[in-house]
């Protein structure tokens, strides 16, 4: 049969040699080998104090957006919803009161915003739909919880802390 | 009635005891350090890390694991024979340590007035003694993998016992021509020639000391000859059934068996408690007795230390020999070097035994 690739080698079934039989020498070879591997730089990273540097692109946990003044950006039209190809994300919507400016950006706003992390396929489509900058993913990537319930991230999980109010935890939510 | 109780020498009988307490701790505790040092040494030559979150460099992994091992649940199958499979570990870890009895560790204290010896029973077979041991442990093997009453642990228990029964046969050959240049099968006296010579006998003895290296493997069981443990094809080996301590105990009865082995290595082929480079004799006579003795415990662990490593080592590099090729190493190659090893050996102390000079 003709090789499919240029790789392929045929397979050698001679007899072994006398020194082939003695096995010492391929012993002594192989063991200089593994000797020389103890040495060898480990490219294990240690996880959970180290981690390894992601791209700007990374597409990890969500976060939900605020605006300079601390207000929240998303308005609830749903694009989002409708871009996510796993059907992630429902949300409800509610509308602005007087007084609450200071509290949403837009007239409308998201009362209640929910992604399931166990449906997401962090496609970073939303990311895209959002025309209010709304939503983004974040570098973090290993959410654990003991429930599938607990997997439902609503908006205590998902909104960034106040710039405004609590301007260490923002700060320390962009990473910088 | 007495008369023959009172002359006993009970300083002796207590001196004894604290050795026996001392060294069942030590290999109990070298036992658990080398499960630590295999993780590490395999982690390393796989360019891995190895255990590091239990303690500083994981070095309380081997008492989590310990803990862990005490803590689960202990299944003794229905079908077993009971008593046998309780019996089965606890004559693997006897064997594995009686077997540190004849070791020299060094050669004396000198404490409260009196010479302590080192060694917990000088008795002049000491090598015939190691040897009756050594072929109990497969007992601890057979008897397991027996009583489990499980197909696969019965096949690796056959295997284990025929692996150690034809290997054995190689390592007394190796060791008969060892015999006939020290003389003696004492083992204090084999390292005490050793020092006086300054020569090791793995010099005078290089293919005896191969074989026996070989053959030490084959014994203890380790990689390439684990074929009792083979997990691809016989899931676990020996000890499948085993659960909670029990198989514990027969971990460690590895891990301890390796110790000894190379404690014996050590004594027979590289000088045992010597200290290399450095005359015995004159060290002792001028910083006195005792920092002497423990300087060769130290330099006999080193040595040990050093044969535990080349244990792990070759573990970590070479893959298991298939069964058949097993049996050919034993019985077409190594036996058959063995002999030719004796006979040379024997020629050459003939030769000299009739004045001939070398
Ligand atoms: S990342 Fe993709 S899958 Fe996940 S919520 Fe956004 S659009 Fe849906
Ligand atoms: S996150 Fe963006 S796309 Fe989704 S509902 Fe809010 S504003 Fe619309």
């Amino acid at each position: 049969m003709q090789p499919l690739t240029s790789r392929s080698k045929a397979v050698e079934r001679k007899p072994m040699t006398m020194w082939e039989k003695m096995y010492l020498p391929a012993i002594a070879k192989g063991m200089s080998i593994t000797f020389g591997h103890m040495f060898k730089k480990k490219p294990t990273v240690n996880y959970p104090e180290k981690t390894r540097p992601f791209s700007p692109v990374f597409r990890g946990l969500h976060v939900l957006n605020r605006d300079e003044q601390g207000r929240e950006r998303c308005t609830a039209c749903g694009l989002c919803a409708v871009a996510c190809p796993a059907e992630a994300i429902t949300m409800e919507a509610a509308e602005r009161l007087p007084g609450e400016e200071n509290q949403y950006r837009e007239e409308k706003y998201a009362a209640k915003y929910e992604i399931n992390m166990l449906r997401c396929i962090f496609c970073g489509l939303c990311e895209e739909a959002c025309p209010k900058d709304a939503i983004y993913l974040s570098e973090t990537f290993a959410p654990a919880n003991y429930t599938r319930k607990g997997f439902i991230y609503g908006k205590e999980e998902l909104l960034i802390p106040n710039p405004v109010t609590q301007p260490e935890e923002y700060a320390k939510a962009k990473g910088l | 009635m007495h008369l023959t109780l009172l002359s006993i020498d009970w300083l002796l009988l207590i001196e004894k005891c604290v050795l026996i307490l001392i060294i069942i701790s030590v290999s109990l505790v070298i036992a658990m350090y080398e499960t630590w040092a295999e993780r590490k040494v395999a982690a390393f030559m796989q360019d891995r890390r190895g255990p590091n979150r239990a303690g500083f460099g994981g070095l309380l992994q081997p008492m989590a694991d310990g803990l862990k091992l005490f803590m689960k649940e202990e299944i003794i199958p229905t079908s077993s024979s009971k008593f046998l499979f309780v019996l089965g570990p606890g004559m693997a870890m006897l064997t594995a340590m009686m077997t540190s009895a004849v070791i020299p560790w060094s050669s004396h204290f000198h404490l409260f007035g009196r010479d302590v010896s080192m060694q917990i029973a000088d008795v002049n077979i000491g090598i015939l003694y190691i040897f009756g041991v050594v072929s109990m442990g497969v007992y601890g093997i057979m008897i397991g993998g027996w009583a489990s009453n499980n197909k696969f642990s019965l096949l690796a228990a056959i295997r284990g016992a025929s692996q150690i029964i034809s290997y054995e046969l190689a390592m007394g050959l190796a060791i008969i021509a060892l015999l006939m240049i020290t003389g003696t099968l004492s083992l204090g006296k084999m390292v005490e020639q050793q020092q006086e010579h300054g020569l090791y006998n793995f010099v005078v003895q290089p293919l005896g000391f191969l074989i026996f290296l070989v053959c030490a493997f084959a014994e203890c069981n380790r990689t390439p000859f684990d074929l009792s443990e083979a997990e691809n094809e016989l899931n676990f080996g020996y000890h499948q059934e085993y659960s909670s301590m029990k198989l514990g105990f027969y971990l460690f009865a590895e891990y301890i068996n390796m110790f000894i082995s190379s404690a014996l290595m050590a004594s027979l082929y590289f000088g045992g408690f010597d200290i290399p480079f450095v005359n015995d004799a004159a060290f002792g006579a001028h910083f006195g007795q005792n920092p002497l003795a423990i300087l060769q415990v130290v330099s006999l662990f080193g040595k040990i230390v050093l044969f535990i490593f080349f244990f792990m080592w070759v573990r970590w590099t070479i893959p298991r020999f298939r069964y058949d090729q097993l049996m050919n190493l034993g019985w077409k190659v190594l036996i058959p070097l063995a002999l030719f090893n004796m006979l040379a050996t024997g020629f050459i102390v003939l030769l000299k035994a009739h004045g001939w000079h070398f």
